[in-house]
């Protein structure tokens, strides 16, 4: 079976291909927990996360592949609980890739590494016969303050669920440049360390939480809802998009509910805490938009249904393809 | 199967025409119907299909209405 | 005011069957949620309303064919990638060296011709009636502008003819929820003989909720009538659009096309008149069906004779991740609807 694109989409083919084909190999058991970090035992619980980044372009508005290798791995270690302290890069530079590009791009990871405070502290380069791409994957390392928990399996009935801000800002951000349609939308990129901290320094009860990437919301909740065996109910009215996404969403008859971020988190946390996450969120400098956005409704067998904006109830399904635009 | 959008038309050039649909902006191309800027339009396939009329604004309940006097 | 969702919830006249024949009221119906918000004696059946659905799998070969040969590239919009004809898909074809590009717009195939004058450019050009006039343009365009290395291999059809097949062998449909878009351009005239002849109500909605809400509820107290009523006037109007309407006569002419489940249906589809024809990649004849899956129940899906729930591969061999036939790889298809929003009453 040859690889296509939708096995880089982060839906149903990306998860069936890591069943499939890598599972057999790669059998530790942190591993097949497939958590956004490994959380491993050890004097103090360290989280280690590995990511690599092949986007394209390079540059494009809000950010570029450097800022964006650095929040993705940081994001992964937070998401598991983990205080973000190391990373690694490894570079493969396709032959024609342009220095002045990568002068750019390593003073960017800088930059966002000293925003997130972590260090960068190993690195490797290769280069390949190709034309002219960087691709980059970072490994990071972080460690477990005692007493963190959360995790998808842990959802409970009637928890609120939150996300930090504006849905799809990124892939519309990316999509946009490649379809030549003109906007103001720009990559949401961004380090989301100080979030998750301020939640439990203020009691807040979080049950699971993960950043949302590729596959979107949709996809998240839906790991969620079959991690905990429940149901997650969304409100539509309630998803936070920005105008100009939902018009671009329009236009090519995409779903905000599974276009990527890069710099959004979505929380499942105790009913009674959900204003007290919500507040946090919002005084963050990258949560101004959150929302609480759903329940989980315990009943029904897991999954993931929205009460549309008419007032009818739709199931939410994993994501199929590549979610190419339509047209007819 | 007819993916169509509309959007508000800013600027016309010849036979084609920038179409803002909430802030992103498009070329389609104009050739099936005279458009100005401040129209709204129905755009599918990159192409403009036809003009909104005043129409679009009415409510809902006037649009009821008129079906009670219909049925 | 009408209370029109409690009517609709609450209504127990006589069973209406009510059939949608636009891909993108199917998508719609399914995601606002709208079956579950009806009463059990209201059924919203799912017609041939998606043009990725009903086109056979001679033509997807041909593409699949011309994308392999040399200094040839198939554009496309990208539904159509992922469907297969008897053997292969554009995608499988696009990963095994095949040359496919998506596009947005056809009018984007204008610049690549020009830019690439060596390579021959080939549109596949499917749709209904509300995509005909953006080819038209196009070809408008590349002859004005004199390109040579463009053309268009096309699978496209109407509506009229097939909603007559529908009703003259299949029946068991008491009002239609007729194409927004479609009459935008043709103009709801085009139901009138129809609701005539077969004593139906059509209504021609819109795409927002409240919109398809509305037009249910009209055809409901509308059972039984021949009555044609506009509910889209912000942008259909009796006549269409008539610059568009002589955009497509101009370059196309009718012609018998093969919908998947219904065979050849006379005049239901459009082909490049023959002063036209160095515009055409051999869009002809391209008639058989032959599904890569015995099983496949799409031809029943289609005509709405069965609901898709109601095939026995339907969620079970047949989903979107592993599709057995195109009702399920379209977005716009009945059975990727069904399934991906849980359609189907509650």
């Amino acid at each position: 079976m040859k690889i296509t694109m939708a096995h880089g989409s982060g839906g149903k083919s990306t998860s069936d291909l890591i069943e499939e084909v890598f599972r057999r190999s790669f059998t530790d058991p942190v591993l097949a927990e497939l958590d956004d970090s490994a959380v491993l035992p050890g004097a103090e619980k360290i989280a280690v996360t590995t990511d690599s980044f092949v986007v394209k372009p390079l540059f494009f508005p809000g950010g570029d592949i450097g800022r964006l290798c650095v929040c993705g791995t940081v994001n992964d270690l937070l998401m598991s609980g983990a205080r973000p302290r190391y990373l690694t890069c490894g570079f493969i530079l396709e032959e024609g890739a342009e220095t002045g590009d990568l002068e750019r791009i390593a003073a960017s990871m800088a930059e966002t590494a000293r925003e997130a405070g972590v260090r960068i502290v190993a690195g490797d380069t290769k280069v390949v016969e190709g034309a002219g791409g960087v691709l980059i994957n970072t490994a990071g390392v972080g460690f477990v303050p005692p007493g963190i928990s959360a995790g998808p399996a842990n959802c409970r009935d009637g928890d609120a669920v939150l996300v930090s801000g504006f849905l799809g800002e990124h892939h519309a951000a990316i999509l946009s440049g490649r379809m030549g349609i003109e906007n103001e939308i720009r990559s949401d990129c961004a380090p989301l360390g100080g979030m998750v901290g301020a939640m439990l320094e203020d009691g807040v009860r979080l049950h699971a939480m993960r950043d949302v990437t590729r596959g979107g919301l949709a996809t998240v909740l839906g790991e969620f809802a079959s991690a905990s065996r429940c149901r997650i109910e969304l409100d539509e009215a309630a998803l936070p998009v920005s105008e100009q996404v939902r018009g671009f969403c329009g236009l090519l008859g995409l779903d905000p509910l599974y276009m990527g971020n890069e710099g959004k988190m979505t929380a499942v946390v105790a009913a009674e805490d959900a204003e007290k996450a919500l507040s946090c969120m919002r005084s963050h400098r990258y949560g101004e938009n959150a929302a609480i956005v759903g329940r989980v409704v315990g009943r029904d067998g897991p999954g993931v249904c929205m009460r549309t904006r008419l007032g009818g109830l739709r199931v939410v399904g994993p994501l199929y393809g590549e979610g190419l635009p339509r047209i007819c | 199967m007819c993916v169509a959008l509309s959007g508000k038309v800013v600027s016309v050039n010849g036979r084609r025409a920038t179409v803002a649909f909430s802030g992103n902006l498009v070329e389609a191309e104009a050739g099936l119907v005279r458009v100005k800027p401040g129209d709204r339009v129905l755009v599918h396939a990159g192409c403009i299909l036809q003009v909104l009329s005043e129409d679009e604004g009415r409510e809902l309940e006037e649009l009821y209405r008129e079906l009670e006097e219909v049925l | 005011m009408t209370d029109v969702r409690a009517f609709l919830r609450d209504y127990g006249g006589p069973p209406v069957r009510l059939m949608e024949v636009c891909g993108t009221h199917t998508a719609q119906i399914a995601r606002c949620g709208i079956p579950g918000m009806l009463s059990p004696a209201i059924r919203l059946i799912s017609g041939p309303g998606c043009p990725v659905c009903v086109t056979v799998t001679a033509y997807l070969d041909r593409l699949v064919a011309l994308c392999m040969e040399p200094d040839t590239t198939v554009l496309t919009f990208g539904d159509l990638m992922r469907v297969r004809g008897s053997r292969r898909s554009l995608n499988d074809a696009k990963a095994a060296g095949g040359r496919v590009r998506m596009l947005y717009s056809p009018m984007d195939a204008l610049k690549l011709a020009r830019e690439n004058p060596g390579r021959l450019y080939v549109f596949a050009a499917v749709g209904f009636e509300t995509t005909a006039p953006v080819y038209a343009m196009l070809l408008e365009r590349a002859e004005s502008e004199g390109i040579g290395n463009l053309k268009l291999l096309t699978s496209l059809k109407t509506m009229p003819p097939v909603i007559e097949w529908i009703c003259t062998n299949q029946g068991g449909v008491d009002g239609f929820l007729a194409p927004g878009h479609v009459s935008v351009i043709t103009g709801s005239r085009i139901f009138k003989p129809l609701s005539d002849r077969f004593g139906l109500p059509f209504v021609v909605a819109g795409f927002e909720g409240e919109q398809i809400l509305a037009a249910v509820y009209a055809l409901v107290r509308l059972r039984g009538k021949k009555k044609v009523l506009n509910l889209y006037r912000s942008v259909v109007t009796e006549r269409g659009n008539e610059t568009a309407q002589q955009a497509v006569r101009r370059y196309f002419e009718p012609c018998g096309a093969a919908w998947r489940g219904m065979g050849i249906i006379p005049g239901s589809g459009m082909i490049l008149r023959p002063e036209y024809a160095r515009f055409d990649a051999g869009s002809a004849g391209l008639d058989e069906d032959r599904g890569f899956d015995a099983r496949c129940l799409c031809a029943k899906v289609l005509t709405g004779a069965i609901a898709p729930t109601s095939c026995p591969m339907f969620g079970c061999e047949c989903t979107p991740r592993t599709p057995r036939g195109a009702c399920m790889i379209s977005q716009e298809g009945s059975c990727y609807n069904y399934f991906v929003n849980g359609r189907g009453p509650q």
